[in-house]
């Protein structure tokens, strides 16, 4: 699904250049449940962007599902993501003058999807995440939880064959971090990919394969008990 | 151009401006106001033009008034201070020289006379006239008719009176037209009343009877007062007066330098003035509304400019979900090409209600400063156009700055 060889990303700070990620290698096949985890600044969040291609590698190769990401205009881009990505953030990133639903049809629109079809599927993934009943909420109505779980809802509703998620539960307590896991864990379980970062060993754990970063490059990667049980 | 008539496109348009309220209502309020003092300038304009138009009234404003006075330099022998009258043969010479150019020419004899009707009397001025006299200054003729040919050839003793006249010399709901009445102690037959008419009035209240029964009754033989000439149209009348005038010198050996023997005016000229001025105002209307409106727009540009500065991170989550740059930048030319339109509408119902206001407070009765102050739509259409066009073009700036960043760069904006 995601194939990663020899991914070297740097960023220009002035005229010197900062090296993150400094000669990634990583295959994630379909269905994986991934966590990554590293220190702050070891590169997590630019290598999530890169594979989500909101950024642009700068050495290696990317392929995603097969396509080999190059010279990758903004049009193309877009749609890309649109298709196969699907995208959560720390601090969830939802329009605040739009309601729950809304948020939630919004990638079907820009599918080119008509409105009552999409407002009727966006209902179904709120009442995939439990929120039903705050459809017509806007975002500053919702808890941390809710918020994530209507941007979960929103990162599922094109059926991406991946879910990137930057730090899901950074904002939130254990027992809506747990609450947000278990959704993921079973999106994961339908055969979805689920890419996440996190500084949280108790979340790692729930995945099923743990990698590792230091200093932008990888220094471990492993499966967990949760891919042994199965 | 599917998105214009996509539901979604104007839901998303909704969502933002009720958003953004206060952005809104100041580029509204922008566009609003060029387009209004726009609306409401051309409007006074041309209502100013109007009310002049009616100051000139039926009058062929194109016209030059022709007669003689004495001469100020000797010539082939006769003294300075020479007095002499335009003749008969004068205008017979003019017709066949300037046939090209003159449209209409009157000859004109004129004097003072008591006119009796029963018991009334009351002195007025009587004048001699040709039928083209009316082609020149159109009578409103509230009864009968004009003098016309036949009267001439036949030397008819019948008159034209004014409505004041007539108040004055008949009884009132008195029949006129039929009647007798005497000039000079002669009879003529009353054969057509006219109303005052609009604007210039070049003889008031005047009895005109035919040009060819004045001759023989005030026995003026071949001898002309004056003469009205009208010019044919995209005739240069200036050069026709003096090329006329240049003429007559020579039928009465006057000097070509003489600077008094004949006394002219033109009409033509003083208008052209007017004119000249009406269209410096019209200019500078269109100078002034057009400056206002670009000013509007580029408000307009400069408002989208900021909000999708501050919407740059709800335009990067817009593109993580999918939304390509087309998508972002056809929403925010559509957005702002509504905001123009909707507030180059809204001027324009302002505008005319204010110019409706203005007719109806200073546009009414005679004496009105203003007549009509409207607007051609075709002018609010081009205005119009003009907007939107520039609504789109302004658009362009946001909708680029919207897209030149990565989308990471956009969400990772606080
Ligand atoms: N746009 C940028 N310009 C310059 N440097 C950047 C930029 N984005 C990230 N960096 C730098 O790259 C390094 C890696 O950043 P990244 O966000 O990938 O870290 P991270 O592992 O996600 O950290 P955290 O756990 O704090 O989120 C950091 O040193 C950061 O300062
Ligand atoms: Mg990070």
């Amino acid at each position: 699904m995601i194939k990663i060889e020899n991914l070297h990303k740097s960023y220009p700070i002035g005229k010197d250049s900062l090296h993150v990620l400094k000669g990634l290698d990583l295959h994630i096949k379909e269905g994986e449940f991934v966590s990554i985890m590293g220190s702050s600044g070891s590169g997590k969040s630019t290598l999530l962007n890169i594979v989500g291609l909101l950024d642009t590698h700068d050495e290696g190769k990317y392929y995603l599902n097969g396509q080999l990401i190059k010279d990758l205009n903004e049009k193309k881009a877009a749609i890309l993501r649109n298709k196969f990505l699907g995208f959560v953030f720390q601090s969830f990133n939802l329009i605040s003058y739009k309601t729950a639903l809304e948020n939630v049809a919004l990638p079907l629109y820009y599918k080119g999807m008509g409105r009552k079809e999409r407002l009727k599927i966006a209902l179904e993934y709120l009442e995939k995440v439990g929120l039903k009943d705050w459809a017509e909420h806007l975002p500053n109505e919702l808890s941390g939880g809710q918020k994530q779980r209507v941007a979960i809802a929103r990162a599922l509703v094109t059926k991406p064959k991946v879910v990137l998620a930057d730090e899901p539960t950074g904002a939130l307590d254990s027992t809506t971090t747990d609450s947000v896991m278990d959704l993921l864990k079973e999106i994961n379980d339908e055969g979805m990919t689920v890419f996440v970062i996190t500084h949280e060993e108790e979340v790692a754990a729930q995945t099923k394969r743990i990698v590792r970063l230091r200093d932008g490059v990888i220094i471990s990667d492993k499966l967990t008990q949760q891919a042994k049980a199965v | 151009m599917k998105f214009i008539f996509d539901s979604d496109s104007w839901q998303e348009i909704y969502g933002s401006i009720r958003k953004n309220k206060i952005r809104t209502v100041i580029t509204i309020i922008g566009v609003l106001w060029g387009i209004f003092l726009l609306v409401v300038l051309l409007g006074a304009a041309r209502g100013m033009e109007n009310g002049f138009t009616k100051l000139f009234g039926d009058f062929a404003t194109n016209s030059v008034f022709v007669w003689t006075q004495s001469t100020d330099t000797p010539f082939k022998g006769y003294q300075k201070g020479r007095r002499f009258r335009l003749t008969d043969s004068d205008i017979e010479v003019l017709k066949s020289e300037y046939s090209d150019e003159i449209k209409f020419l009157a000859p004109r004899n004129q004097t003072n006379n008591l006119l009796v009707h029963d018991f009334k009397s009351s002195n007025y001025k009587v004048s001699g006239d040709y039928p083209v006299l009316d082609k020149i200054q159109k009578k409103k003729l509230l009864y009968g008719r004009f003098l016309n040919e036949n009267d001439i050839l036949s030397y008819a003793k019948v008159t034209v009176i004014s409505e004041d006249m007539y108040k004055q010399l008949f009884d009132k709901g008195e029949e006129a037209i039929g009647q007798y009445i005497k000039i000079n102690a002669i009879n003529y037959k009353v054969v057509g009343v006219y109303g005052s008419s609009n604007g210039i009035d070049l003889d008031g209240d005047t009895a005109y009877i035919p040009y060819s029964t004045f001759k023989k009754v005030y026995n003026t033989g071949n001898k002309v007062d004056w003469m009205v000439i009208t010019a044919a149209p995209d005739v240069d009348i200036e050069q026709m007066e003096s090329d006329i005038i240049l003429t007559l010198k020579s039928l009465h050996k006057v000097h070509p330098d003489d600077k008094r023997a004949f006394g002219s005016f033109n009409l033509g000229t003083q208008i052209d003035k007017l004119t000249g001025f009406l269209t410096g105002m019209q200019f500078l209307t269109w100078f002034v509304g057009i400056a206002t409106l670009i000013a509007g727009v580029f408000a307009i540009g400069n408002i989208l400019l900021i909000t999708v500065k501050e919407r740059t991170k709800e335009i990067g989550i817009r593109r993580a979900i999918g939304a390509t740059p087309a998508s972002i930048r056809q929403q925010i030319i559509l957005e702002s090409v509504f905001l123009t339109t909707v507030a180059g509408m809204l001027g324009i119902i302002f505008g005319g209600s204010i110019l409706f206001a203005i007719d109806a407070a200073f546009g009414q009765g005679p004496d009105a400063a203003l007549v009509n102050p409207t607007v051609n739509i075709p002018i609010i259409l081009i205005a119009f156009a003009t907007l939107i066009t520039l609504g789109t073009l302004i658009g362009l700036i946001p909708a680029h700055v919207a897209t030149i960043v990565k989308p990471i760069e956009a969400l990772r904006e606080e």
